[in-house]
């Protein structure tokens, strides 16, 4: 069953093997071309491990800002974050002692993989959760060690490679369609994000686009529960 | 210095902003809570695709075609196939194919 276990949760992984190494390299350069080194920029793939605030965090370490700022900046990079949590705490609700790792390591790419709460038949459920978090997280070490040691001198053209990110969620989004059969909240994420990103701009709409997306499904609950 | 302090605080809050809803939820999950935590995964893939796409500018050169077409090229085969793997790779040639060769 171990074996097993391993094994459904590397092939779980790979979608977001290619990614996470384009992305992580990506980072790794940028941190080189900062002026930190290898050991800086894993450290912050170790600790932080939070694709998109790492890339703001290189101009915060350039910038020289404060505590205070780069608090704030955080807050408002990652408060999607929360909203993974809370979809999570059912299902990560028996993981025991892989529990605080999971949660640590809960990214968007990992949310995408994981958050349906399916396993495979005959693996341990809560070891898979656990092993597909540290197989994406390795994965993202492994980038920024890469970008930071060889910068810019890659032999072939990756150009167009960062899509798979954009196909990991593409897919994820359709496998979750054709199993569900209620697809109002599918439609509510699609539109409330649209709507947000023409009222608000490209830099600002994801946090609005939460909101909206946590107020339309909550309205949507009262409704349902009226009509019981 | 200042960086070690500035990475170990995005580090913290972070981590914090990950385990709250579970500090905060860690008896008893409210009926509202696990409502929310059913519906929202589908509804915030959505965002998340919507977020991948927003860089396309309909109105400049390629008019985001290389992103539409890679897009119904992953959904297509996932509608198909039904295996994750297959439908990003598709997609992911596809629009490297684009991106190298045509537009």
């Amino acid at each position: 069953m171990m074996k097993q276990t391993i094994r459904q949760a590397f092939l779980k992984s790979i979608p977001v093997m290619a990614g996470y190494i384009v992305l992580g390299t990506g980072f790794g350069i940028l941190m080189r071309n900062a002026g930190y080194g290898v050991a800086w920029a894993a450290a912050m793939s170790i600790f932080i491990y939070a694709g998109s605030m790492q890339y703001v965090g290189v101009g915060l370490l350039t910038g020289g800002a404060s505590v205070i700022t780069a608090i704030l900046t955080t807050v408002m990079v990652n408060a999607r974050h929360l909203f993974y949590s809370i979809s999570m705490i059912d299902k990560y609700k028996n993981a025991g002692k892989y529990k605080p790792y999971m949660i640590c390591a809960l990214t968007d790419e990992t949310y995408s993989l994981l958050c349906d709460g399916k396993a495979p038949d005959g693996v341990d459920a809560n070891l898979y959760r656990f092993l597909v978090s540290l197989f994406n997280h390795s994965y993202w070490i492994a980038g920024s060690v890469i970008g930071s040691l060889l910068g810019a001198v890659l032999p072939f053209s990756t150009a167009g490679i960062e899509f798979s990110m954009t196909a990991l969620f593409a897919a994820s989004f359709t496998e979750q369609w054709l199993t569900a059969k209620d697809h109002v909240p599918a439609l509510t994420g699609l539109l409330s994000t649209l709507l947000c990103l023409l009222l608000f701009g490209k830099e600002q709409f994801l946090i609005p686009a939460m909101l909206l997306i946590t107020l339309v499904l909550t309205l949507l609950r009262r409704k349902e529960e009226a009509a019981q | 210095m200042n960086s070690a302090l500035l990475i170990a605080v995005m580090s913290i809050v972070t981590v914090l902003l990950r385990a709250l809803p579970f500090a905060v939820f860690r008896k008893q999950t409210p009926p509202y809570i696990s409502y929310l935590g059913k519906a929202l995964p589908p509804a915030i893939i959505g965002m998340l695709v919507i977020y991948c796409l927003k860089d396309i500018a309909p109105a400049i050169h390629p008019y985001g075609f290389p992103e539409l077409i890679a897009v119904a090229c992953v959904v297509g085969v996932q509608c198909w196939k039904r295996k994750a793997l297959i439908s990003i790779l598709t997609g992911t040639a596809v629009y490297m194919l684009l991106m190298q060769a045509v537009f």
